[in-house]
């Protein structure tokens, strides 16, 4: 995802690299606050350990390609947001100079695309929060994941903005963006596990390491409570706003129905049972459609679905504690 | 030659042109390093379709070549990593932009062809600057120019860091990666069962090492900062070096 300098003018690539600069600097204050003398060697160390893992072939299974690790989201692990920075700009620099991966002009753009969104928003955006309330392999693995493929992907839509901008290219943005994500988005994801791995196994061997990393429970539990409310909240969320996107094409089985039969519903033989049936499913139907009766409003829409949530909800959690309740009739005895 | 291998035969190969006693590795690497980010600043300043202004930016690359015996094959090498990218973008070009700019017999040049050589001409000539700055100034040399520019030590004492222990890591890991496929004959790469462990060893022992590099550089006297020996002011035939250079610049820009 390195840029080029023929893809850059000079415009855009001072700009680029003031907003890089001014980052910098930042990091630079940052890491000198630290005071932390040791803190120097082992940036440059670490610089060097991306730089020769990066050359390492990690197979992809079941394609017969290889990827490597993403070096932002693993330095902010093991660093922090302002040392990876600094040390991402020295592995940058350097590709640049001695393996042409990248350009002197295109450095600042690089540092951006790179080093920026790789350092600073994977640990402010995924790193921390996910390791707020303690670490566990789970969390260690969702975020690099996920800081992986985000951060890819806000790269490589700068790339295609930083060209677009430069006037390089004819190509219209909505292809130039349209060929670049979803190539980035699978990188992304193989990058993710790839570090995933190797930071699973730091935090397995030597969990010290990380940043933010505490035993896994010892800091805020969760509570059954707190479980709850998240879900309820959740569920009023998708059920009232994400409802009103949904689509009015029919569903896998409608359509498939329709491919047969020429409808999306089947017509029924008009016999007294289903009569019957159908009778009463009018009658009983609050929300016929998803919609009040007689009413198409978008309120309706979201009305049935945090009723439809709320149920569902109400049904699992009673359902929990039935089960609860015939699992251990010793224990509730013994109270 | 694997990919380890062939980065380490890179660095090293750099090293060696670098320290070559030539007229061009003796310029002073502030001058050096100011003349080729100028030299890529007005190159890929053209307009997209002055393909024959940017044709003549080419004096610079073909002199330094030339009196600095720098091999071009071997600089040529290095356009396979940038070039695809460059290709990706610029090849989209002629089927865009269709207007006819050109003649030749009945064969009809589009301006978007056109403009894809020059972004490809802007491509080539940017690596080729990039190699010769390179080729002929060592990275001890280009960190004391960065310094003289007054960027933070922090950074630079960690760029220099970062490159000595390349090499090393990249041996250790060429080891670690020998042993593996010893272990593991006709498998191409690193299965995925041993991802973690495999660059994870690598990580632990660079952690170990970093520590063991602080305490070396303690006992020695480091303080926080590197301290460059060598030339740090500009001398008579340095700064007529730097203003032939960008005056010629600009004359190529304006013609």
């Amino acid at each position: 995802m390195h840029m080029a300098d023929a893809l850059i003018s000079p415009a855009a690539a001072g700009t680029m690299y003031a907003c890089s600069g001014a980052a910098c600097a930042y990091a630079v204050r940052k890491v000198r606050l630290e005071t932390d003398p040791k803190k120097v060697p082992v940036m440059g160390v670490m610089g060097a350990f991306v730089f020769a893992a990066q050359m390492i072939n990690f197979t992809i299974p079941g394609t017969g390609s290889s990827g490597h690790l993403c070096g932002g989201m693993l330095l902010t692990a093991l660093l922090g947001p302002y040392a990876s920075f600094l040390t991402m700009i020295g592995v940058l620099l350097i590709q640049c100079l001695l393996f042409a991966d990248g350009g002197l002009l295109a450095l600042g753009a690089n540092i951006w695309n790179m080093a920026f969104y790789g350092c600073f928003l994977g640990y402010f955006l995924v790193w921390r929060p996910f390791m707020k309330k303690g670490a566990g392999r789970g969390k260690v693995i969702c975020a690099s994941i996920l800081g992986s493929m985000i951060t890819l992907q806000l790269g490589a839509f700068s790339v295609t903005l930083e060209t677009l901008a430069s006037g390089i290219t004819d190509l219209p943005f909505s292809i130039f963006a349209g060929a670049m994500q979803p190539i980035h988005l699978a990188i992304g994801f193989v990058e993710g596990l790839i570090t995933a791995a190797v930071l699973i196994f730091v935090y397995e061997s030597r969990p010290e390491l990380l940043m933010d990393v505490t035993p896994e429970g010892s800091l805020g539990k969760s509570t059954y409570k707190k479980t709850l409310v998240t879900l309820c909240i959740a569920a009023l969320l998708i059920g009232g706003g994400l409802s009103l996107f949904a689509s009015s094409h029919p569903d896998g089985l409608e359509w498939s129905i329709e491919r047969i039969t020429g409808s999306a519903e089947l017509d029924s033989d008009a016999s007294a049972p289903y009569e019957t049936a159908e009778a009463l499913q009018e009658a009983s139907s609050l929300l016929p459609d998803y919609a009040f009766k007689g009413s198409n409003s978008s309120l309706g829409t979201s009305f049935s679905g945090i009723i439809g949530s709320l149920a569902v909800l109400i049904v699992c959690v009673g359902a929990c504690y039935v089960f609860k309740f015939f699992k251990h009739p010793k224990q509730r005895e013994a109270k | 030659m694997s990919r380890l291998d062939h980065a380490l035969y890179e660095i090293h190969h750099m090293d060696m042109l670098a320290d070559r006693d030539q007229w061009l590795n003796r310029i002073h690497p502030l001058v050096k390093l100011i003349i080729s980010a100028a030299y890529i600043a007005v190159t890929v300043s053209f307009h997209k379709y002055n393909f024959t202004g940017l044709l003549r930016m080419g004096i610079y690359p073909i002199v330094l070549f030339i009196l600095g015996d720098i091999s071009f094959t071997d600089a040529l090498k290095r356009l396979r990593i940038v070039l695809p990218l460059v290709c990706f973008v610029g090849l989209f070009n002629p089927f865009f932009d269709r207007k006819p700019a050109l003649e030749i017999g009945a064969f009809v040049v589009t301006a978007g062809m056109i403009s894809m050589a020059t972004l490809m001409l802007k491509g080539i000539y940017s690596v080729l600057a990039a190699y010769l700055l390179i080729a002929s100034t060592s990275i001890e040399k280009i960190c004391s120019a960065m310094r003289m520019l007054h960027i933070p030590a922090i950074l630079v004492t960690q760029v220099l860091l970062t490159y000595r222990y390349i090499s090393v890591l990249l041996e250790e890991a060429g080891r670690i990666t020998e042993a593996y496929s010893l272990r593991a004959p006709k498998q191409k790469g690193v299965h995925f069962k041993v991802w973690g462990s495999l660059a994870g060893q690598l990580l632990l022992r660079s952690m170990d090492r970093a520590d063991n590099v602080y305490e070396s550089m303690t006992l020695r006297g480091y303080r926080g900062e590197f301290y460059y020996g060598g030339k740090t002011a500009l001398c008579t035939k340095d700064t007529a070096y730097l203003i032939v250079w960008i005056l010629l610049f600009i004359l190529l820009k304006m013609i």
